[in-house]
């Protein structure tokens, strides 16, 4: 005989503690639950909402320089430590947590062009327009010491910029050419140049740490393999390019900064066509930098903006800037993916979160879910026009705005004459050319 | 004092020319004629006229012809005189290629194929290609390096195109395990410096062991990672209860052992005999060589049996029973038993020849088949359900008005009722997965029983979809039904047969309409069972075309009839349910009452007739009065006019509500929701199918459980509070590519090897692991600081 009892086990709905959450028993049968998409859709709706509300990006404003900063670098080994090169000549370490100076330096007479920490965070390297380069102890000297490099070498001619070897005590320089040094040796062990262009910025692959690609003021990309004698290739655009910068995840490619307001991705296996055009800016880009995921990178420009790009989408997803903000010189992503800095002609470092509305610090497991939640359900209604629209959505000044309106109007133009032109000319000889076809001049074997 | 500025500033930059053309090179001219047109210019700024006449003419002449070279010749005095006194003689002439062979002739060291090779040479009188420019020979090596460069770091495209596509990354990629560390890794720059310690380093590192106490050997250490906390936990706890098990074995066995009852041993030995037989059986089957020893074995036994007379009445225990036997009927037992048991002894065993053995064994494979066949078409999950199947079938069969049905019809009956069952259960169990405090349903119910409860049920859940979604639609079906039951009663009656016949459908059908209706995981589940069923297949398809139709057309009548007809004289039975009647008896007086003067079913049907004779498209009428013929009040246009003018439009899809008499579904688009609606496909998606289906399943807690929603709502990355991302490396995720630092690497080695090793292992396995890619880094700091 079968004996049926009614029976609650507790484990079901007391909880653990008094600080638990009620225990809801929920039947997940659909008929009881009608109408999921609309009410999902409310929820995504407010979600961007709320994003949007939360939206607050600026962290803090770090002021002490007392001229425009001109480069900006991250300590290898501590986030909260950051080092910055005025166009004094001075440079200055921060403390973020703190956001106060830690230590100031007069390095150079004139600009500091170029900064690099060295890969154990022990020390790190300056160049200016003395034609020097120095290298400083991460650790400031004792009280009363005076503030004097480890290591100085005198160039012959102006170094523009520098960076370090991933894990090696090698790095680069450039200037009138590129040139490789050994941390103990006074001269280069190694020169590359091709043509007799200045560049204006050079950079180490991270991940195939042999590998280089420097910025030619012959509007010029050359790379290069310091196992190899030559310089492997160039590639020539239609306008100049400020600064580029590999990522950090994904070995062959990186990302350029052109003086055409747009920023080039490019696939070092093939040259002739970028990857992607990143449009959005509206003066010269002046600096960019990847997020240490290599998802996204920052750039910074003359626009008076700072703009987060996804890496393989065309248009940016944020776009940061303040009153005050002049033109932004340089910009860094943090190495733990959450802060981007922000270097400007104003004297300022800006530190800003990378994800706008994210809330920092440390969030319980509720709150994470939420969030999460949330982040799906704006990805999954994100084609829906209210909520694209309101997640789309940013204040620009009024200045970018015009001058964007400005842009698409020659952009319109120019593309209404090339019609034209096509319409009146021998078919074929006006040939159709991509977005991404239209900036490659040439690319030298 | 502007001239000389300038012309310094020629002069640089003339410099800077010849600078740059040597470093161009190539055209070995003009840089001649430049350098001299500069040491013309510097000239002029001499006052010496005569000389600067004469450089010029000089500069004019070198530009003409090839005397220049002349000019540079220097004359050299080893020439005429040695500088060690031996006579320099013949230096002024040429010198063959062939006195310089002549001595290789000579020499005995040469090998033949050189020998052979330069006299080739000797005779070749082609002349050899010049080597290419500077620039082209530059080209080509960019080009070749280039080429190496882009192959070398294509072997990124999988990790990088793996890690795309990966639904979760988490950053950073290789996370340190965290714990306590050695002092290398924690110590950067620590060497072994004096030669007493550096000896006994490099035995140990020879030997592969330990540097230090607490660190374990390689062994020790790939032993370690072999085995994740839970594999080992999962270890230990199967080797405790393989241990508890043993111990439990021992003990019974023990106790056994300790058993002196006769009987039992008897029992047990007889058992052990069954047992063994079985097993030879098996043998047979199985390990025929094994057998064949046994064999032998049960051979030697019967030997043993015939020589020793063990079984026979010549002991003295058969003595006494045989005696004893006249009187005792166990006794007499026992001693038949003993002669059986010497005859079964002392019977020769028959090897069997192997075809018959074959014969044999097709025999036992064939029983099996017979045996095992119908039971799983009879019934596959509950045997006992067999005896009822055959109770119940009369019933069911008396129930059916259809043709006569063969014993076959009845298995496949039983087969699909099986199937049904089994699927009853499943779901049953998915649901009890879900919800554990539901209540099991007692699996012993009769078949048919089980049938209408489920189409009951089904019938109730629309009910309850109905009432969620309006209670409008309950009233006015409750309505409806009352309806037609105050018509002619007796059509309820003669329905009767209808509806069974519906139900023997419904019992053919059952498990087919509850995949359609639900459980649509089911489905691909179903379609296996078919093809087993193949020989009766077309029958009972015959069955369903034959139980289907009626009750589709039944269907399709009665829609349109209520569509067709005014509302009073719809006469069509639905499927009123005479439980629910008497349940909501009251409440329809209650209705009734209340709405006694309005009738809201017709009113309803004839909004509904309206609107569909709104969305009919109109015949747009062209016609101008007057063009053509006189116009004017009471004029009509000609008929022809109006044949020609009047356009009829296409006729407009179907309505969506056109089978569903009690709904109006509005196709209008309405401007309030169309803001809201998206209007063209996104980009990943291909048809608006895939967007749908990726927009209706919803993603939240109240509709999934927990484990779903935080599947479905896990970030793509995922970085850690204050942890530093590092760039790649290179050898955690490139298998083939060993450490380039190896020889830079400090002075103990010790991690360096296993590093390599376990690079490898850890790349072949994945990318994300943790690995101390921290220590390497340390150590190489140690290096170079």
């Amino acid at each position: 005989m079968k004996v049926k009892v009614l029976c609650r086990n507790p484990d079901d709905y007391v909880r653990e503690t008094t600080r638990d959450i009620q225990r809801v028993p929920r039947n997940y049968d659909p008929t009881l639950h009608p109408f999921e998409v609309p009410r999902e859709y409310t929820r995504a709706l407010n979600a961007t909402k709320l994003e949007r509300v939360f939206a607050k990006p600026f962290v803090a404003s770090l002021d002490g320089h007392r001229d425009g900063i001109s480069c900006i670098t991250k300590h290898a080994k501590s986030l909260s430590t950051i080092i910055s090169g005025a166009c004094d000549g001075e440079v200055k370490v921060w403390n973020l947590t703190k956001q106060e100076c830690l230590r100031t330096v007069q390095a150079h007479e004139g600009f500091v062009r170029g900064i690099c920490s060295r890969f154990c965070g022990t020390s790190f390297f300056t160049v200016g327009d003395d034609k020097t380069i120095k290298q400083w102890n991460m650790e400031a000297p004792g009280y009363g010491v005076r503030e004097e490099p480890i290591n100085t070498i005198l160039g012959k001619a102006v170094f523009t910029g520098i960076d370090h070897h991933q894990r090696e005590g090698t790095f680069v320089t450039c200037g009138q050419t590129v040139d490789i040094w050994d941390e103990q040796r006074s001269s280069p062990i190694r020169s590359f140049s091709w043509g007799v262009d200045s560049f204006s910025c050079v950079r180490y692959n991270p991940v195939e740490t042999e590998l280089l690609a420097s910025c030619a003021s012959d509007r010029s990309i050359v790379l290069y393999d310091t196992r190899e004698s030559a310089p492997l290739r160039k590639v020539i655009m239609q306008l100049r390019s400020n600064t580029l910068c590999w990522n950090p995840m994904e070995a062959y490619y990186f990302t350029c900064a052109n003086e055409d307001y747009n920023l080039y991705t490019y696939d070092i296996r093939n040259l002739d066509v970028p990857v992607n055009v990143h449009m959005d800016h509206v003066s010269a880009v002046l600096d960019v930098d990847y997020s240490p995921t290599g998802r996204e990178f920052v750039s910074a420009s003359f626009d008076k903006t700072v703009r987060i790009f996804p890496k393989n989408q065309n248009h940016s997803r944020e776009v940061y800037h303040t009153k005050r903000m002049q033109h932004v010189i340089c910009v860094r992503w943090s190495a733990d993916n959450k802060y981007v800095l922000s270097g400007s002609d104003e004297m300022n470092i800006r530190l800003w979160k990378a994800n706008a509305s994210e809330k920092l610090g440390l969030l319980s497991a509720r709150e994470k879910a939420a969030a999460n939640y949330n982040k799906k359900l704006i990805e999954k209604f994100q084609h829906h026009p209210q909520v694209k629209r309101i997640a789309r959505h940013r204040h620009v000044p009024r200045d970018v705005l015009k001058q964007k309106r400005e842009l698409q109007e020659m952009k319109e133009a120019r593309r209404r004459k090339e019609q034209n032109v096509r319409k009146h000319s021998k078919p074929g000889s006006v040939p159709l050319l991509t977005e991404k076809e239209k900036h490659v001049v040439a690319v030298v074997e | 004092m502007v001239k000389p500025s300038s012309l310094q500033k020629t002069l640089s930059k003339g410099a800077k020319l010849t600078s740059a053309m040597a470093v161009e090179s190539g055209e070995e001219d003009d840089l001649s004629i430049n350098e001299q047109a500069i040491s013309a210019s510097e000239d002029e700024e001499g006052s010496d006229d005569e000389r600067k006449h004469k450089k010029l003419l000089e500069a004019i002449s070198s530009m003409g012809g090839r005397k220049r070279k002349k000019q540079n010749e220097r004359s050299e005095a080893s020439v005429q005189v040695s500088e060690f006194f031996v006579n320099a003689e013949g230096t002024g002439e040429k010198i063959n290629l062939s006195d310089l062979l002549g001595t290789v002739e000579k020499t005995s060291g040469a090998s033949n194929k050189t020998k052979k090779q330069l006299r080739n040479l000797q005779n070749s009188k082609g002349t050899l290609a010049l080597p290419l420019n500077k620039q082209e020979t530059e080209k080509i090596q960019r080009g070749i390096a280039y080429e190496k460069t882009t192959k070398e770091v294509s072997c990124w495209q999988n990790i990088i195109v793996q890690n795309r596509k990966a639904e979760q990354i988490v950053f950073p990629l290789n996370q340190e395990s965290s714990g306590p560390k050695r002092v290398e890794q924690v110590v950067a720059g620590w060497k072994a410096q004096t030669p007493l310690e550096q000896e006994i380093f490099r035995l140990l590192r020879i030997n592969s062991q330990p540097v230090n106490d607490p660190v374990l050997t390689a062994v020790e250490e790939a032993s370690l990672k072999a085995m994740s906390l839970e594999e080992a936990k999962i270890r230990r706890s199967e080797l405790q209860k393989t241990r508890a098990l043993q111990s439990y074995y021992e003990a019974k066995a023990k106790r056994e052992k300790n058993i002196k009852s006769k009987k039992y041993r008897r029992i047990q030995k007889k058992a052990k005999h069954k047992e063994f037989l079985k097993q030879f059986e098996e043998m047979v089957k199985t390990n025929p060589e094994g057998a064949l020893e046994e064999l032998k074995k049960m051979e030697l036994s019967r030997m043993q049996e015939r020589m020793s007379l063990k079984h026979q009445n010549s002991g003295k225990w058969a003595k006494s029973k045989a005696i004893m036997a006249k009187y005792d009927d166990s006794a007499r037992k026992a001693m038949q038993e003993q002669l059986q048991m010497n005859k079964d002894l002392t019977q020769k065993i028959v090897v069997l020849s192997d075809d018959e053995h074959e014969s044999n064994e097709e025999g036992l494979e064939t029983v099996p088949d017979f045996v095992n066949n119908p039971e799983p078409v009879i019934d596959p999950v509950n045997p006992w359900m067999r005896g009822q199947l055959t109770h119940e079938e009369p019933e069911v069969s008396c129930v059916t008005t259809e043709e006569p049905q063969t014993a076959e019809q009845e298995n496949e009956e039983e087969e699909l009722i099986g199937e049904f069952e089994r699927k009853r259960n499943l779901r049953q169990a998915d649901e009890e997965d879900l919800i554990p405090t539901e209540e099991q349903k007692p699996e012993s119910e009769v078949v048919e029983d089980d049938v209408v409860e489920v189409s009951d049920k089904e019938e109730e859940e629309e009910d309850e979809e109905e009432e969620d979604v309006s209670e409008f639609n309950t009233l006015f079906r409750l309505m409806r039904s009352e309806k037609t039951l105050e018509g002619p009663n007796q059509k309820s009656q003669g329905l009767n047969t209808p509806e069974r016949e519906g139900e023997e459908g419904l019992l053919n059908e059952g498990p087919i309409r509850v995949r359609n209706i639900e459980d649509l995981e089911v489905l691909p589940e179903d379609v296996d069972p078919q093809p087993i069923a193949a020989p009766s297949l077309p029958q009972t398809a015959v069955g369903e075309a034959t139980s289907e139709p009626p009750n589709k057309k039944r269907r399709e009548i009665d829609l349109k009839e209520v569509l067709t007809k005014d509302a009073r004289v719809v006469k069509v039975p639905f499927l009123p349910k005479v439980v629910e009647e008497e349940d909501h008896d009251e409440q329809i007086s209650i209705i009734k009452e209340a709405f006694a003067g309005d009738d809201v079913i017709s009113d309803f049907i004839k909004d509904k007739r309206k609107q569909e004779a709104a969305g009919k498209p109109k015949v747009v009428d062209l016609t101008l009065p007057g063009w053509g013929e006189w116009g004017g009040v009471g004029l009509k246009p000609s008929r022809w006019k109006r044949k020609r003018f009047r356009i009829k439009m296409a006729p407009s899809p179907p309505r969506q509500d056109r089978k569903l008499p009690d709904t109006i579904i509005s196709e209008n688009r309405s401007t309030s929701i169309a803001s809201h609606q998206v209007s063209q496909l996104p980009f990943p998606f291909q048809n608006t199918a895939q967007f749908e289906s990726c927009i209706r399943t919803p993603i939240g807690q109240t509709w999934n459980t927990q484990g779903v929603v935080k599947k479905m709502t896990k970030p793509k990355v995922i970085t850690n509070l204050g942890a530093i991302i590092e760039p790649m490396v290179k050898e955690d995720f490139i298998k083939n590519k060993t450490t380039t630092s190896a020889g830079k690497g400090p002075a103990i080695m010790l991690g360096e090897n296993k590093r390599a090793n376990k690079g490898r292992k850890w790349s072949s396995a994945k990318h994300r692991g943790r690995r101390g890619s921290q220590k390497r880094k340390k150590q190489q700091t140690s290096v170079t600081a």
